[in-house]
C-alpha cells in the first residue's frame, strides 16, 4: 500500500564522486569485499558454487544421461543410496522408480532450475529497473500509473498470478519463466523507483543537467549505476524465491513438462514412493533445492546487512 | 473521502474486467478442450454434439458476453468433468479452504506470538538466537517440502499423525467441519501447521521488532519506574501496541493463506478448492478454473478494498493523495 521512496526523498547528501563511472564502481567493489569477509556469505558462496559448478558440468560429471531412455534399467528400479547397478556401478544416492540414477536426474535437474530462476530474474529485472527508472524520472502520470499497476499486481500473492497464467499458459520452460518474469518485475520496479528518487535529486544529477547531457545519458550513465546495489539484493534474494517457485509450480504439475524435469518435479516424481518407505527419491531432490535456496539467501542476508548495516535479524 | 471511495470502488472493477478478459481470452488460445472431453475413439457426430452442447462452436466474443452475463447471475457454467455448476462445485469446497487457512492463522498466532515476545524481551540471548534462526528457515525454505517432510516424520516414520482427507466431520450450521471431532482435528492439524510455517516466522519477526521499540519508548519506562510488575507492562502496555500493526498484517496475509492452500492441500489431500483448481488445470476443466479465478480475485479485491479503506478513515494522507 505505501509509497516506497517517498520517505527518503528529502535526504540532502551531498554529490559522491565527480566520474559517475567511478561513484558506481565503488560502492560495488566494497560490497565484494565485504561480502567475502562476512563468513556466512563465504559459506553460501561455496554452497551456491558447487551446485552450480555440478549443474553446469552435469553432462560430464553425472554417471548417467538421465533423458536417455534406452540407459535406464527397469531392474534398476527404486534401489536405495549406495546400490550397485546391474552393470557393476554405484547409485550413490539410489534411483527411482525407473531405474533412474538419482544423483544424474538431481544434477540435470538443478539445470533446469537454475536456467529457469535466473533467466526469468535476468529478464524481470530489465523489465523492472526499466519502469522504475522510468516512473521515476518522468513523475507525474506516468508515475502514479505505473506504481498503481505495481500496487495492485502486489497485492495479489505471486503464486496465485502464476497459477493463473500457467493455467492459461500452459506448460513448458518459456512459459514458466514468463510467469515467473510476470509476477516478479514489480519488485524491481519498485524497489529501482525508490532508489532513482533519491538519487536523481543529487547534486551530481543537476550536474549533468547544467552540463544539457541527454536524459537517457544521465539515467543510464549515471542515475542506474547508483540504484545497482539495493538492486542486487532484491535480485539475489528474487532469484531464489523464482526458483522456490518454480519448484512449487512443478509439484502441482502445472510448470513444467516431465520430459525437462526440474528438482520440483523430482520431487512430485517422489512424493507417490515416499509413504512406501523409498524416501530418497523425493528427500535428495528436495535436500539439493534446499541447500540452493539457503545458500542463495545467506548470500542475499549479508549483502543487505552491508548495504544497511542498521538492520539486523 | 467519497471521491476516494468512488475511484477505490471503479479502480477495483477495472481490475476485475480486466482479469477475467485476460483469463477467458487466454484460456481459449491453449488447448483444446473437446479432445479433453472426448475418448478418442468418438465420432465426427459425437464431437460435433459436444462442441454444440458445451458452446465451443460460437463466435469467442459471443461465449465471453455469455459468460458475463451468466456470471453476473452466479452461473459460471458447469464443470466439463463433473457435469455441476462450477460455481457450486467450489463454493462446495471453500469451507475445507477456509477452515485450513483460519486454522493456520490461529497457530500462527498461537506460536509466533509468544515466540516473538520471548525473542523481543531478550534479543541477545541464546534462545531468542535460535528462535530467529526458525523463522529465517520458516522464510526461507518452501512450503511443499516441509509438508513433505511432515508427511515422513510425523505419519511414515512416527505414525502419529494421518496424512490426507478430512478425516470425521460434522455439520456446523449446515457445514461440514473437521475441528469439532478428535479425529478431524488429527487430520487438521500437520496441514495447518505447514501452511501457517510462513506465517509463524512473520508473527515472530513483527512482535519481536514491536516488542523491541515499544519496550524503549518513554511510557514503559515510566510504568517501570512506577514500580509495576514486568508481566503487566508486557500485558497493559507493551502488548497492546504491538498488536495493533500485527493484526492489520495478518488481516492482509489472510488472502495469500488461502492462494499458499493449493499447495497445502495437494500435499495432505485437503478436500479444498486448491485441489480442485489443480485438478481442473490438469484437465483443462475451464469453467472451473475460471470460476475459482473469478472467485479468488473477487475475493482478493475486496479484501484490499476493505483494508484501503480502513486505512483512509485512520490515516486521512491516503485520502488526500488518492481522491483528488
Amino acid at each position: 500500500m505505501g509509497q516506497p521512496g517517498r520517505s527518503a526523498d528529502a535526504a540532502p547528501d551531498a554529490a559522491p564522486g565527480a566520474s559517475p563511472g567511478a561513484a558506481a564502481r565503488a560502492p560495488l567493489l566494497g560490497m565484494l569485499t565485504a561480502l567475502l569477509r562476512n563468513r556466512l556469505a563465504l559459506a553460501g558462496f561455496v554452497i551456491v558454487g558447487l551446485l552450480v559448478l555440478g549443474a553446469l558440468l552435469a553432462p560430464l560429471v553425472a554417471p548417467q544421461n538421465p533423458y536417455d531412455l534406452s540407459k535406464l534399467n527397469f531392474m534398476d528400479g527404486r534401489l536405495p543410496p549406495g546400490s550397485m547397478s546391474t552393470d557393476g556401478s554405484v547409485y550413490l544416492l539410489g534411483t527411482d522408480d525407473q531405474g533412474r540414477d538419482m544423483l544424474s536426474a538431481i544434477l540435470y535437474g538443478l539445470r533446469t532450475s537454475l536456467l529457469v530462476g535466473v533467466a526469468s530474474a535476468a529478464i524481470a529485472l530489465v523489465i523492472g529497473a526499466a519502469a522504475g527508472l522510468v516512473s521515476a524520472y518522468a513523475g507525474g502520470r506516468t508515475d502514479a500509473v505505473l506504481m498503481r499497476v505495481v500496487d495492485i499486481q502486489l497485492s495479489f500473492p505471486s503464486i496465485l498470478i502464476a497459477l493463473i497464467l500457467l493455467a492459461v499458459l500452459g506448460q513448458g520452460v518459456s512459459k514458466i519463466i514468463l510467469a515467473l518474469v510476470v509476477t516478479q518485475w514489480a519488485y524491481y520496479a519498485r524497489t529501482v523507483r525508490g532508489s532513482a528518487l533519491v538519487e536523481s535529486r543529487r547534486a551530481y544529477v543537476d550536474a549533468a543537467r547544467s552540463m544539457a547531457l541527454s536524459d537517457r545519458r544521465i539515467i543510464f550513465r549515471h542515475i542506474l549505476p547508483n540504484c545497482l546495489p539495493p538492486l542486487i539484493v532484491v535480485a539475489t534474494m528474487r532469484v531464489a524465491y523464482a526458483i522456490m517457485l518454480e519448484a512449487t509450480l512443478s509439484f502441482l504439475g502445472i510448470g513444467l513438462p516431465v520430459t525437462q524435469p526440474s528438482l520440483g518435479l523430482l520431487i512430485a516424481n517422489g512424493f507417490a514412493y515416499l509413504m512406501s518407505g523409498n524416501y530418497w527419491i523425493s528427500v535428495f531432490p528436495g535436500v539439493t533445492l534446499l541447500l540452493l535456496i539457503v545458500g542463495i539467501n545467506l548470500i542475499g542476508d549479508a549483502l543487505r546487512d552491508i548495504l544497511n548495516p542498521r538492520r539486523e535479524g | 473521502m467519497i471521491s476516494y471511495l468512488a475511484s477505490r470502488l471503479l479502480q477495483t472493477i477495472a481490475t476485475l474486467v480486466v482479469m477475467s478478459v485476460l483469463v477467458f481470452v487466454g484460456l481459449y488460445m491453449v488447448g483444446n478442450p473437446v479432445d479433453a472431453l472426448l475418448s478418442s475413439s468418438a465420432t465426427p457426430a459425437e464431437r460435433i454434439a459436444v462442441i454444440h452442447a458445451f458452446g465451443l462452436d460460437r463466435p469467442i466474443w459471443d461465449q465471453y458476453a455469455l459468460f458475463v452475463w451468466k456470471a453476473l447471475h452466479g452461473n459460471l457454467g458447469n464443470s466439463f468433468v463433473y457435469g455441476q455448476p462450477a460455481l457450486r462445485l467450489i463454493l462446495a469446497r471453500m469451507p475445507a479452504t477456509l477452515e485450513l487457512a483460519f486454522g493456520a492463522l490461529l497457530l500462527a498466532l498461537l506460536i509466533g506470538i509468544p515466540l516473538g515476545i520471548r525473542a523481543g524481551l531478550r534479543p541477545e540471548g541464546l534462545v531468542s538466537k535460535s528462535i530467529m534462526t526458525f523463522s529465517i528457515l520458516g522464510f526461507s525454505l518452501p512450503t511443499f517440502w516441509i509438508g513433505l517432510m511432515m508427511v515422513l516424520v510425523f505419519s511414515v516414520e512416527l505414525g502419529w499423525l494421518p496424512s490426507s482427507g478430512r478425516g470425521q466431520t460434522v455439520e456446523l450450521l449446515g457445514v461440514p467441519v473437521s475441528f469439532l471431532t478428535r479425529d478431524g482435528l488429527a487430520h487438521l492439524l500437520l496441514p495447518a501447521l505447514n501452511l501457517a510455517l510462513y506465517k509463524i516466522s512473520l508473527v515472530i519477526r513483527l512482535t519481536r521488532a514491536g516488542v523491541m521499540e515499544v519496550s524503549q519508548l518513554d511510557y514503559v519506562r515510566f510504568a517501570r519506574a512506577k514500580g509495576l510488575t514486568e508481566g503487566r507492562i508486557l500485558r497493559v502496555h507493551v502488548l497492546k501496541n504491538t498488536l495493533i500493526p500485527l493484526i492489520t498484517v495478518i488481516g492482509l496475509e489472510f488472502g495469500a493463506v488461502i492462494a499458499f492452500a493449493v499447495v497445502t492441500e495437494t500435499i495432505f489431500a485437503w478436500p479444498g478448492m486448491g485441489k480442485l483448481i489443480v485438478d481442473a488445470i490438469g484437465v483443462l476443466d475451464r469453467p472451473v478454473i475460471l470460476a475459482y479465478l473469478l472467485l479468488t480475485v473477487v475475493m482478493f479485491s475486496v479484501i484490499n478494498l476493505i483494508v484501503d479503506i480502513l486505512y483512509a478513515i485512520v490515516d486521512p494522507r491516503v485520502r488526500l493523495a488518492g481522491g483528488a
